[in-house]
């Protein structure tokens, strides 16, 4: 057994090879969590508390977090950050789901359905206990993509997580497994890991929605088996301030298809990572999202940071990411495609895009392709730019006011990463609370 | 209808002249041909009174039934009744073309104080007009103007045009990139559309949409300025013998 299950956390010998100020502000920053110390992966949790000791948390110099500041994410303590404005019914509430609610990042059972449904066996992280089938997979994919780049706070996560869920798609099941987040206190640092294996040929779509807490951590390890499917679409109450943090690691094999698709609007410092190893031949991996950020409802800054490794024959991968940006809002978009050598007949697609509403707001974008492949199709593209004068105009001159003709250009903008959502009826329901939110919020 | 006195228009960015004293009187029930060599101020006419930006009127008036077109915005000069049919109508991906046309027709309701139609009422007569148009199903569907062709972009102006009924129609060269049969498909929209108290304003570089839109008056515009008002017989007079005697007669 390790250490940790016997050990109170300041008598395990810290591993720092970085500056003595680092490895405290690490302690003090793993002092203020409540680590799990027995029972599910405690393995798992060992070896990411050492690799996390061995690289340390990110520091505002380093490369990877040259455009995000992680100091929010360093902090031991979450700042309070009351949530904005009255009740709002979450996305896809009122569809036909299998709901599991999570308060402030902890399974709330009596708050959900019954998790039983045919196709799909889910168990919270919580309540596993050791020799679960998860235990097998639970900080693997995380710990793989923690090479070349760094991702502490995933590792961090791998550590700390004490709830999430542990999901095995066996089949098709009837209809979608749906996140619903709620907060429980302003100052909420919420930490959740998911673990999802889809067998081969089967099928889930996972839906995430309403409100995270005042900080967050959120991991999803997904196992994608040969013919496997996984939609992913989250879509988190809009205008809420909160410090969130998201690390996607995917491994995609023979023919399975992962499509994730990320809806924000305002909030205030996020950082979504998606890892996604496609593995195997004629494997499908698109990853997408709607941004929208207002700095007048409060400070901005959202970052998308991708990494696509293409290692299997004739795999299918594309990159969508749309930022409306005005009143000093920050979009930041760090988007790579690496085409190891064998990985002949990829096709690797890459568009990030701005639309700036004013020159107060700012738009920042890394796009790369590594290729080591030489019979492939790769393309990447990147701007920003400001609503379109003669759109505008000819809206206007069918008498359609200001305001609303904004809020059709920025729908029309955000079109090409809604149609990343498969599912006609999920497209429309997002595409429709987008067009309330506009409305209510005029962007003139 | 529409009266434009001594209209003087310069172009915002640069200190450009482009129409020098203007006067037009297009009374209702009637339609106005206006013709005109390449850069004779045509287009920037058609902006100028639909509310584009860019432009500066330095001198000189425009009214709708009386009432002063210049200072209006461009959304409050459509629910006066004004509509520009554009050269090139513009392409909004992501925004069905039903949403868009349901929403200005409303918003031109509600502007003016009328009910505004149900998306049932609205359905059915967006059907009939699209069908008369030889407009599919499909292409309503479709976002606005995406993956039209240029004759379908110009008959989707013109069904607009039939939804949104307005009393000042200005049609900015509708016959460029038409063939002959979609040329006479849009002339039958229009002419559909005629009637006493609607007016037309039509600028083309040709003769041959006139033989289908009959106009009451031919105008030439030369260097920002109507240099001659006449009957069709200007229209077929230019067409024959090209602007070069009317820009002397002129001088």
């Amino acid at each position: 057994m390790s250490d940790l299950a016997v050990k109170p956390i300041d008598e395990v010998t810290p591993q720092v090879s970085g500056p003595p100020k680092a490895a405290d502000a690490l302690e003090a920053r793993l002092a203020a969590l409540d680590l799990p110390r027995d029972g599910f992966a405690v393995a798992a949790r060992v070896d990411a508390l050492a690799r996390l000791r061995a690289m340390g948390l990110p520091a505002p110099r380093d490369e990877y977090w040259r455009y995000t500041d992680p100091r929010p994410f360093n902090a031991p303590e979450a700042q309070a950050l009351p949530i904005v404005g009255g009740p709002e019914s979450p996305l896809f509430a009122a569809r036909d789901t299998l709901t599991l609610v999570f308060v402030d990042g902890v399974f709330d059972a009596a708050a959900s359905d019954d998790p039983a449904l045919d196709g799909v066996e889910i168990t919270s992280l919580a309540d596993a206990g050791a020799g679960h089938w998860a235990e097998d997979l639970y900080g693997t994919l995380e710990a793989a993509g923690q090479s070349p780049v760094r991702r502490p706070f995933a590792v961090l996560n791998t550590a700390a997580a004490r709830d999430g869920l542990l999901i095995r798609v066996t089949g098709t099941p009837s209809k979608p497994v749906h996140v619903l987040h709620r907060r429980g206190t302003d100052a909420a640092d919420a930490v959740w890991h998911h673990v999802i294996r889809v067998e081969a040929g089967a099928e889930l779509t996972l839906l995430e929605s309403g409100t995270i807490g005042a900080r967050s951590n959120g991991v999803i390890e997904a196992d994608l088996a040969p013919g496997a499917k996984l939609h992913h679409i989250a879509a988190k109450r809009a205008n809420d301030p909160k410090v969130g943090l998201s690390h996607l690691f995917a491994r995609v094999l023979d023919e399975a298809s992962l499509k994730s698709f990320t809806l924000a609007v305002n909030g205030r410092q996020m950082r979504h990572e998606a890892v996604i190893d496609m593995v195997g031949d004629d494997a499908v991996a698109h990853v997408a999202a709607a941004v929208m950020g207002d700095g007048h409802v409060g400070p901005f800054h959202h970052d998308d940071t991708v990494f696509i490794t293409h290692a299997g024959l004739r795999g299918e991968s594309r990159q969508v990411f749309k930022k409306v940006l005005r009143n000093g809002a920050t979009g930041v978009f760090q988007g790579k495609i690496l085409v190891k050598q064998g990985a002949q007949k990829t096709d690797g697609y890459q568009i990030s895009q701005a639309l700036l509403l004013d020159e107060a707001s700012q738009f920042l974008a890394k796009p790369e392709l590594e290729i080591y492949a030489d019979d492939v199709k790769c393309s990447h593209g990147s701007t920003t730019g400001a609503i379109d004068d003669e759109a505008l105009f000819y809206l206007r001159s069918r008498g359609v006011p200001r305001d609303r003709a904004i809020v059709f250009l920025v729908l029309s903008f955000l079109a090409d990463a809604l149609a990343e959502v498969e599912d006609e009826s999920l497209r429309d329901e997002i595409n429709e609370r987008l067009d309330a939110w506009l409305t209510d919020q005029p962007l003139n | 209808m529409l009266n434009i006195n001594n209209l003087h228009v310069k172009l915002e960015d640069e200190d450009k002249a482009i129409l020098k004293g203007l006067t037009l009187e297009v009374p209702a029930g009637e339609v106005h041909a206006i013709m005109g060599p390449n850069g004779s101020g045509k287009s920037t006419l058609s902006y100028v009174l639909s509310g584009r930006d860019g432009y500066v009127v330095t001198e000189g008036e425009a009214t709708l039934d009386g009432a002063s077109l210049l200072d209006m915005d461009p959304e409050v000069r459509a629910a006066a009744g004004l509509f520009l049919a554009f050269q090139y109508p513009v392409e909004i991906p992501g925004v069905g073309n039903m949403t868009f046309l349901r929403t200005a027709v409303n918003a031109q309701r509600k502007a003016r104080g009328e009910a505004e139609l149900t998306a049932g009422e609205f359905l059915k007569v967006v059907r009939a007009k699209a069908a008369d148009l030889q407009i599919s199903p499909d292409m309503l569907k479709r976002p606005v103007n995406v993956g039209f062709s240029g004759g379908e972009k110009k008959r989707n102006e013109i069904l607009q045009m039939a939804m949104l009924e307005p009393r000042m129609c200005i049609m900015d060269e509708t016959d460029s990139g038409l063939d002959v049969d979609a040329m006479r498909l849009v002339a039958d929209g229009v002419n559909a559309l005629r009637s006493p108290d609607r007016s037309f304003l039509v600028i083309t570089h040709y003769q041959r949409l006139l033989d289908h839109i009959k106009p009451d008056v031919v105008h030439i515009l030369s260097n920002g300025r109507i240099i001659k008002s006449g009957g069709p017989e200007l229209a077929l007079e230019v067409e024959e013998n090209g602007y070069g005697d009317l820009l002397a007669e002129a001088g």
